[in-house]
């Protein structure tokens, strides 16, 4: 019950601050400006593309693209659940509105996971919305989908999860500041440790790739994004295998994924844990 | 019903909490009755804030046990029956007053059919109908503050803890927490408020506790405090130290301005003797005023005039 309480509270508070506003503004202004790219595009490969080869080629193309768009949705979906989540907690904190929130008779864990059910809800909406308007429009456009497209789209979705939960995990015991500089500094260390990891391989240097896994065991986040590259990528740039921020060469195992929820459950135990037993 | 910790609306133990190296409180053990208005007075850093806090599960003790309305602290079970209006009231301010309120009414569990009239009642008791609905961020300070303690009483609670509940009323606010501590008092309800304001504590509070370097110093019932004592203020000249030193046998607590000494008697048949004792010793008595004790008198008496620092 409180936790339901919770979870509408935290979409009335992004409704009234007009965050859902914005996001819904700009995500649609995004996926108008991607569509006229795509469209144009498109137009230009079917006239200078010679008619037999067109099928493959504006399936490799489309797969680019579509993949050049969900790499950018992948990214602003961090940007959006570490902006809207880092001051969740420590905001309410500092301010003292969590005075009147836990001195009813509610159990801390619940105000904490209501506020996280509630962001689950936002950013699922909020990838939906972007990722389904990307595929949809080369759908549209072009024809085409890209393969494993539920699989690509459930990682990416992960991602999210797994950064609240962090932002969680930090909003329960240090400021919103610090917590915003501990996610994204995580965040950083996984993204240049995916990138050692793909020129590693590339080059064929093992402690290269050694590096990139331990910087995606701190955080697995570029690691899901590779996978969920790998899932929905072309199987003719599978088998070409080149280093492009939309596919992978070092492909992370199925067990990354694994790593991945259990990262959730841990950081979410630690959040609830750390909430309930600090003084407020 | 003879065990205080089931019995009594507060009841703790030598609780105590330390933040780091620093003691916030050292020890706290308070009996509050049920039915009983109770003022919780000390300096500023005494340990008020803290006190309150370990009462409603917001901060842990360090040590030390205490029951609200005969459950445990920190159960959350222990904060059904009660009404808490924090000290900055700082609240979800995007909302609207209802809006707010039936927020707080579902964290207490309530059905919408309960909620829904007790909302409005609430709204029209605390004078902010007309602002219904109207977002808390447009609200004056005072109008925060009732919007407050609408949401302290939501759940026609046994025990209301108001902290610094009159700061930043204006008269009429203050008049309508008095008038709500009354209802309360009517109901049966037991109210512990935490004030700085001597006055309104002095005119609503049944018992005072006084909290001085995070002890409970002194309990004091006020209605014997009204009864026993007074302070006599006198104007003579001229006053030699040893004649005014020589006071301290009728009175506690000789002070002396100038020509003018204030202390603490205890019955007013002591002033003609005091009167005597002035003119054997050769000072000119220009004015004896005798009045009832105050709580502030008790507050200086027990506090100290350097505040607790």
């Amino acid at each position: 019950m409180t936790i339901w309480v919770m979870a509408r509270l935290t979409f009335r508070e992004a409704a009234r601050r007009k965050i859902l506003l914005a996001a819904l503004i700009f995500g649609l202004l995004f996926l108008v400006i991607y569509s006229l790219g795509f469209y144009l595009i498109r137009q230009e490969y079917n006239r200078s593309v010679d008619l037999s080869q067109q099928s493959l080629m504006v399936h490799e193309m489309s797969n680019f693209l579509v993949m050049a768009g969900l790499y950018t949705v992948n990214f602003l979906t961090v940007m959006m659940t570490v902006l809207t989540s880092v001051d969740t907690l420590s905001g309410e904190i500092t301010s003292g509105t969590i005075h009147t929130l836990v001195s009813k008779p509610v159990k801390r864990w619940e105000i904490l996971m209501g506020k996280w059910l509630g962001y689950v809800g936002l950013l699922t909406l909020y990838l939906v919305m972007m990722a389904g308007g990307v595929v949809l429009a080369v759908f549209l456009i072009a024809g085409y989908t890209p393969p494993n497209l539920l699989a690509g789209l459930s990682l990416m979705w992960l991602t999210c999860l797994l950064l609240l939960s962090v932002s969680f995990f930090g909003g329960s015991q240090f400021s919103t500041l610090a917590n915003g500089v501990m996610v994204f500094g995580l965040f950083g260390i996984a993204f240049i440790g995916g990138w050692i990891e793909q020129f590693g391989a590339l080059v064929k240097n093992d402690t290269a790739i050694s590096v990139g896994i331990i910087s995606s065991l701190i955080l697995p986040t570029e690691a899901l994004w590779r996978r969920a590259a790998f899932e929905m990528q072309s199987p003719l740039s599978t088998m070409l295998g080149g280093a492009t921020p939309f596919s992978s060469i070092s492909v992370p195992s199925p067990l990354m994924v694994i790593y991945a929820g259990v990262y959730i459950l841990v950081a979410l135990v630690l959040a609830v844990r750390t909430f309930s037993r600090r003084d407020l | 019903m003879n065990n205080p910790q089931q019995f009594n609306a507060v009841e703790t133990k030598s609780l105590r909490k330390c933040f780091g190296e620093k003691v916030a409180v050292a020890d706290l053990s308070l009996s509050i009755r049920r039915g009983e208005v109770f003022g919780f007075l000390g300096p500023n850093g005494a340990g008020k804030t803290t006190s309150v806090k370990m009462l409603l599960g917001l901060v842990a003790p360090t040590s030390g046990q205490g029951w609200l309305l005969g459950r445990p602290l920190g159960d959350p079970l222990s904060r059904a029956k009660v009404g808490f209006l924090p000290e900055h009231f700082r609240f979800h301010d995007w909302l609207t007053a209802s809006e707010f309120l039936t927020l707080h009414a579902d964290l207490y569990q309530m059905s919408k059919t309960v909620s829904q009239p007790r909302v409005k009642a609430l709204l029209e008791l605390v004078d902010l109908t007309p602002f219904a609905g109207q977002k808390l961020h447009t609200f004056s300070k005072g109008m925060l503050q009732r919007v407050g303690l609408a949401q302290a009483l939501l759940n026609e609670p046994d025990l209301v803890i108001l902290d610094e509940p009159t700061s930043g009323l204006d008269p009429v606010g203050r008049l309508l927490v008095r008038d709500i501590i009354h209802q309360l008092r009517e109901r049966g309800a037991t109210v512990f408020l935490n004030s700085h304001l001597l006055s309104e504590v002095e005119i609503t509070c049944d018992r005072v506790a006084f909290i001085k370097h995070g002890v409970v110093i002194q309990t004091h019932s006020l209605v014997d405090l009204m009864e026993n004592g007074l302070t006599l203020e006198v104007r003579a000249r001229p006053l030699e130290p040893e004649v005014t030193g020589g006071l301290s046998q009728w009175g506690r607590q000789v002070r002396q301005d100038g020509e003018r000494v204030t202390m603490t008697l205890e019955s007013e048949d002591q002033i003609p003797a005091v009167n005597h004792y002035l003119l054997d010793h050769g000072a000119e008595v220009f004015a004896l005023y005798p009045h009832k004790l105050s709580l502030e008198d008790l507050f200086i008496q027990v506090v100290g005039t350097d505040g607790g620092l």
